[in-house]
């Protein structure tokens, strides 16, 4: 067996290859052929310059914010697993997801034009409601219990997820049509930010989680032989189940915040990196982030170019390939 | 040595441990018997330090395991729970290396010294061959040996052992096995205890398995110690009924006193 490190290094080249080029190439496919010479050409002026202008204010922010919102959900959902002991776990199993609709749709519907510090209410708005839903939910697992209990966790977040729904459901019923749209839209996942303020506002978020998943690599892994024997092999497993929880769950309220609940992206990935490098969190998560990166860059380039010059929110092409991923995946596991 | 004094523990308002006393010395093969319920994992997770007693506590050469650190005390003692399910697909290796968890700083990785140590704990539990193989696909006994070679893996030292000073915690070890592996972790015990110097603790129900591998024998019956000494003082006819709440007769066959059940106590007839 190779040493770790070693496999480490190795899955990081090839997957921070792979990720590098598709974040390269991917703002060069469009339904506007556009060149990179003259958009990098900086003696025409700005606003002269079409191919500039498409190059960097349509396609690069989202195709940055395609590769945070990937590499993020992804990584968040290795650690759901690895704390849940649960392959089958997503990012948004413990109702990230729905409180973050909630917090968008109530935005939405009554505070469309709000704005904080230059940043719209509904990605505000969304990670607060993403905040609160696991905040609940993590109150739940953690009384009367030493440590989380991970089936309550599993049962209060798809409470919470239940709950959400009836009451996006309810709000939904007061708001109009435009609104309406809107909200759907933004439930199918979209990475059309045209703009790199919320990228800039989220990167320390997700930075912070990432030195935390990075951290929860072994502990992770100790964790798989389940909670006691972990405890018995040196492992403060309290610490480490609270650890996975708040960051993965803030990792995640922040790529909901800006691009909606992309879904599949934290099943899909962490299964085909792990079926490639193995079980090991310390080689998973930095493949898991990398892959995820290119995945979601790679699905939005579809996403946009399959339908051109009509561009589809990037949830469908994930849910359209997601799904039957996730169903092979429940038959290959007998 | 390892000791529980007065121990005393409970799960939310559930009493399950009545200030148990109890002396493990360095070198000990210890059996730990008793019916269902009665409090032996319990005791083993006290004696394993993953568990704080309420009241009362356990000392490990004589300083209480609260007072040291949580790696500090996982070098020193491991334990092999009852079943071990893997939430992820490892390989065997991989499995082994877990157990240097608490010898490796935060962000190290294993190295080569780590690698010689799983290596040699897997040959001492007879698995060396299946170190690149999944361990979900292991049968339940060879899975049992690798989780026995990990826990060695846990605490051994790299620059060598003192006899007595690893101690390896057992529950239920023979629960799943048939009686081919039942025979093989009892001369594998056997074999660390001897060649290592372990200082072993085992709980069991197979009061066969317990005669033959252990030289103490402890039991406990609704959360505390009923007798504790040698096997043969331990083990009479007497106090199994009183544990057990059944007749039995003991025989003696090949050295080992061996327990014979043939009614529960109080009924006429045999059971």
């Amino acid at each position: 067996m190779r040493s770790v490190r070693g496999r480490i290094v190795t899955a990081v080249l090839t997957f921070g290859g792979g990720a590098l080029l598709t974040i390269l190439v991917a703002p060069l496919i469009g339904s506007t052929p556009i060149s990179v010479r003259r958009a990098w050409d900086w003696s025409v002026p700005f606003s002269d310059n079409p191919d500039a202008q498409i190059f960097f204010i349509a396609r690069l922010p989202r195709t940055l914010a395609g590769a945070l919102v990937g590499s993020t959900l992804a990584s968040a959902g290795v650690v759901f697993q690895g704390l849940l002991r649960n392959p089958l776990a997503t990012p948004f199993t413990l109702g990230v997801s729905a409180g973050a609709a909630l917090g968008a749709m109530l935005a939405i519907t009554f505070a469309p034009t709000l704005a904080l510090a230059g940043i719209p209410a509904a990605p505000l708005a969304s990670f607060a409601g993403s905040i609160l839903a696991v905040g609940v939910v993590y109150l739940l697992a953690s009384a009367r219990h030493r440590g989380l209990s991970t089936n309550t966790l599993l049962l209060a977040g798809v409470t919470m997820n239940a709950f959400f729904s009836a009451l996006i459901l309810f709000v939904q019923y007061f708001a109009d049509f435009t609104d309406t749209f809107r909200i759907l839209r933004w439930l199918m996942g979209d990475l059309d930010v045209s703009s790199y303020t919320p990228l800039v506002s989220t990167l320390p978020l997700v930075a912070v989680s990432f030195a935390a998943f990075a951290w929860l690599a072994r502990p992770l892994n100790l964790l798989s032989l389940g909670p006691d024997a972990a405890e018995s092999r040196g492992l403060d497993v309290t610490r480490a189940q609270r650890v996975a929880f708040v960051s993965a769950s803030l990792a995640t309220g922040a790529a909901v915040s800006v691009g909606g609940p992309v879904g599949f992206i934290g099943i899909i990935v962490p299964h085909l990196v792990r079926l490639m490098v193995g079980a090991d969190h310390r080689v998973v998560l930095p493949a898991s982030a990398l892959f995820g990166a290119a995945f979601l860059v790679a699905c939005d380039v579809v996403s946009r170019t399959v339908l051109a010059p009509l561009e589809l929110p990037v949830g469908i092409i994930t849910a359209l390939i997601g799904g039957p991923f996730f169903l092979w995946l429940l038959v290959r596991r007998r | 040595m390892l000791q529980a004094v007065d121990a005393t523990f409970g799960y939310g308002d559930t009493p399950v441990l009545h200030g148990v006393s109890l002396e493990i010395p360095a070198g000990a093969l210890v059996g730990l018997i008793g019916p269902n319920g009665a409090g032996k994992t319990t005791l083993l997770r006290l004696l394993a330090g993953t568990r704080r007693p309420s009241h009362g506590q356990v000392l490990l050469d004589g300083s209480p395991l609260t007072s040291q650190s949580r790696t500090a005390v996982a070098q020193r003692i491991a334990v092999v729970p009852q079943d071990s399910q893997l939430a992820f697909d490892y390989t065997v290796l991989e499995v082994v290396l877990m157990g240097r968890y608490a010898h490796l700083g935060t962000f190290s990785v294993e190295g080569p010294a780590d690698l010689a140590l799983a290596r040699t704990a897997l040959k001492a539990t007879g698995v060396e061959a299946l170190e690149g193989r999944m361990f979900s696909t292991l049968s339940g006994g060879e899975k049992q040996r690798v989780i026995i070679a990990s826990a060695l893996a846990q605490i051994s030292d790299a620059r060598g052992s003192s006899p007595g000073r690893e101690i390896l915690i057992l529950d239920e070890p023979t629960a799943a096995l048939d009686l081919k592996y039942q025979l093989g972790v009892a001369s594998l015990l056997h074999a660390l205890h001897a060649d290592r110097g372990l200082t072993i603790v085992v709980s069991t129900h197979d009061l066969a398995f317990a005669a033959r591998v252990c030289r103490t024998l402890v039991m406990i019956k609704d959360g505390r110690v009923l007798a504790a000494g040698p096997v043969e003082e331990v083990l009479t006819a007497r106090q199994v009924r009183e544990l057990y709440d059944v007749e039995v007769d003991v025989v003696h066959h090949r050295d080992f006193p061996l327990v014979v059940p043939h009614r529960t106590a109080g009924t006429e007839r045999p059971a």
